[in-house]
């Protein structure tokens, strides 16, 4: 499940650095010197494609040795020791230079939120937990990274470990990807044995270890606090928040939860340095990410690009465009399955980055493109989506565990187009109840894609109504 | 009054047997071997390799947090069984020194335990979404009727489960399909087909995308990752300026 963050929960220093670009601007040159940390200004105008040699995961298709071998002939490993001997603060300053964002769906400022991991100890432990618990529809990025590229996951491990003084990291892996886990626990027990991480991790003096755990086919526990209680050999219901797991995480001490992609990016920008990552797309939609292209196109395929690249290119470029052209394209869910579908108009020159996707009212999620062209029953489409949410509702909270199985009531029939234009507007009141109402947002991850099919496609709704009714009319004369 | 007060008491257990023999004979009627009813009669043991494994695992967690483990040692067990009865549940529980209620609850909880029996060769067929887009729906059918089975079903000989899937995670080559914990991609009614009498024969055949791809690049030839990977180093940052520890 993507990492979905409500704005409301956020204190004010970390709203601030969640406000677009422009605001963030007008703060920065009130003040004389920017902070330590602050990502240069961006000059570029035009962004994409990028350039090979800039490419973080250049093992992303399998093609060389995914082993240690490999993977040290590729730059991974290769002084890791100086870069945890510069110390957290350092690699902390880094990251937030680079501008990256969480790559799990929120996209909340990494710097940041590793930063809150700084805090003076109590003596508890502080643990570190890579969510691949990669479960969203439409959305296959960790996968790639962990059965080609593992080491650079185990190395963002140790580096993101020794930022935050974690003296562990568990990698929370979905357990359908029994292949991937394997290969991720290869590549640790190879670390392991050459002393990369464990006792004395690189030579450093610190003590780090690595651990996997598979999951049991919940989608739920990719929320941070599922996910946290499904570690603990619970049921991965999600836990009310505060306290937040940096405060009470993990086996009851501090934790951080992070993406597979932000963990395994982190030792590239350590090495060529945060101003190289920022350099890529729009100030505060800054670096590099990885794009997953699936459903009507002629070839669908993961790739890395810059951000705020447009939707267009990225299709055109990579996917060998829309099947039956660009003019046969329908619509577009941009972020994974809980983002509100947009329709060709806008898909036109929408440029996909944080910001760019929320002025188009819908968001980058995890970058998960799901293409439509015009031959597809968008209302299926989303009623597939609606039973998904329906069968993965946790039971918790109320607005969701009816809420959901109402809407999926409804939009089963209105994929037949059995009902009244009247319960369109029901609908709408219904998704509107479960957002905002439920512990996590799963709930909201149900309710945007309706609320992005009523308004982009209500006369489709309509018109298959209309069509019921004078069948049955038919029928009955 | 006092008689018929005792007489009734009497009766209450009587009643109650009856009660829960009916109730059982009942269930006996839907499903042979439900996990309920095997609890007596099977006793569940990790075999010595399984052993091994399971306290490995034990020392990833914290001493005080062993709970953790649960997870992955119901897996080890539903692996060595083929399934998951109560009875390794209970024997989950007694590693871990949890209630055995609070196991069976975790368990039933998360979609990967079976709690009852089921084929050999578990085909999950994903339907969600972009797997849709690309025709799964017809795969499903088609996988139907190759095997004779409709979803949620096991066949007789205890060969195949058919299961629908929400999201099997990997979207870019849809339509997927899992069996046991292989994924199959990029498939279509042909390649299925022949997957599906490999399988009947009993030969497992290769895992991966069917459409002559490697992975997830684009099928008429990657567009990216044209060159060489850049060697170690490559336009690394001179890590000995600002020198702060």
């Amino acid at each position: 499940m993507a990492a979905i963050v409500r704005y409301n929960l956020l204190t004010k220093p970390q709203l601030v650095a969640t406000l677009p670009g422009s605001l963030q601007l007008q703060r920065l040159q009130s003040t004389q010197a920017p902070p330590a940390g602050t990502p240069p200004p961006q000059t570029k105008t035009k962004f994409g494609p990028l350039a090979d040699e800039d490419r973080i995961f250049t093992n992303l298709y399998g093609r060389h040795d995914w082993r240690l071998k490999g993977a040290l002939k590729r730059g991974d490993w290769y002084k890791t020791k100086e870069i945890v001997l510069k110390g957290p603060n350092w690699i902390i300053n880094e990251i937030k230079t680079s501008g990256l964002r969480g790559r799990g769906g929120a996209g909340f400022p990494s710097g940041m939120k590793w930063s809150f991991m700084q805090k003076p100890g109590d003596g508890r432990p502080k643990y570190l937990v890579v969510n691949a618990d990669e479960g969203e529809p439409g959305t296959c990025k960790d996968r790639d990274i962990m059965r080609h590229d593992p080491h650079k996951l185990v190395e963002g491990c140790l580096i993101a470990g020794a930022a935050m003084g974690a003296q562990a990291a568990y990698i929370y892996i979905r357990g359908e990807f029994y292949n991937e886990a394997s290969n991720m626990q290869l590549a640790i027990a190879e670390a392991y044995q050459a002393g990369l991480i464990g006792k004395n991790a690189c030579g450093t003096g610190y003590d780090f270890d690595v651990f996997m755990h598979r999951g049991a086919g919940a989608y739920i526990c990719g929320e941070e606090t599922a996910l946290i209680e499904s570690l603990e050999g619970k049921q991965g219901k999600p836990r009310l928040k505060p306290p937040f797991p940096a405060d009470v995480g993990v086996f009851g001490c501090p934790t951080t939860v992070t993406n597979v992609e932000t963990v395994a990016v982190a030792p590239a920008i350590c090495r060529r340095g945060g101003t190289w990552f920022a350099s890529f797309g729009r100030t505060r939609n800054s670096g590099t990410k990885l794009f997953n292209i699936s459903g009507h196109v002629n070839n669908p395929c993961t790739v890395e690009e810059e951000m705020s690249i447009p939707l267009k290119e990225l299709i055109e470029r990579h996917c060998g465009g829309v099947t039956g052209g660009w003019d046969n394209l329908l619509g577009v869910i941009p972020g994974g399955s809980s983002t509100p579908i947009i329709p060709k108009k806008v898909c036109d020159d929408v440029i996909m980055d944080f910001d760019g996707l929320i002025a188009a009212q819908t968001s980058l999620g995890t970058a998960a493109i799901i293409v439509m062209d015009k031959s597809t029953d968008v209302i299926k489409a989303i009623a597939r989506l609606i039973s998904f949410y329906k069968h993965e509702s946790c039971g918790q909270c109320t607005p969701c565990r009816e809420g959901i199985g109402w809407m999926n009531k409804i939009m089963t029939r209105f994929v037949k187009g059995d009902a009244q234009p009247a319960e369109i507007d029901m609908l709408w009141e219904i998704s509107k109840q479960i957002e905002g109402h439920t512990i996590c947002a799963l709930g909201d991850g149900a309710a945007w894609p309706v609320q992005g099919l009523i308004r982009h496609f209500r006369p489709e709704i309509e018109k298959r109504m209309q069509q019921h009714a004078q069948q049955t009319k038919r029928a009955s004369n | 009054m006092f008689g018929l007060l005792e007489v009734g008491l009497l009766a209450l257990p009587r009643l109650c047997t009856l009660g829960r023999s009916l109730h059982i004979t009942s269930m006996r009627r839907r499903s042979k071997l439900d996990a309920c009813n095997m609890y007596d009669k099977m006793k569940f043991e990790f075999t010595k390799e399984n052993k091994a494994r399971v306290e490995s695992l034990l020392t990833w967690y914290p001493e005080a947090e062993r709970q953790g483990a649960l997870l992955p040692l119901l897996d080890i067990a539903q692996r060595q069984h083929g399934w998951l009865p109560i009875s390794a549940v209970v024997a989950v529980a007694e590693v871990l020194k949890i209630d055995p209620m609070q196991a069976y609850e975790t368990a039933k909880y998360y979609t990967m335990f079976h709690m009852k029996p089921r084929g050999m060769y578990v085909v999950a067929v994903c339907t969600s979404t972009p797997c849709f887009l690309r025709g799964s729906d017809d795969l499903l059918k088609a996988c139907s009727k190759m095997l004779r089975l409709e979803p949620g079903e096991t066949s007789k000989d205890m060969q195949f489960s058919l299961k629908v899937d929400c999201c099997l995670g990997a979207c870019v080559n849809g339509p997927v399909v899992t069996i046991n914990d292989d994924l199959y991609e990029d498939l279509t009614e042909v390649s299925l087909e022949s997957i599906l009498s490999d399988l009947k024969c009993g030969k497992v055949p290769p895992a991966g995308p069917y459409s002559g791809r490697c992975s997830s690049e684009p099928k008429d030839g990657a567009t990216t990752l044209l060159i060489d990977p850049p060697p170690a180093g490559y336009k690394m940052q001179d890590l000995d300026d600002s020198g702060e520890k």
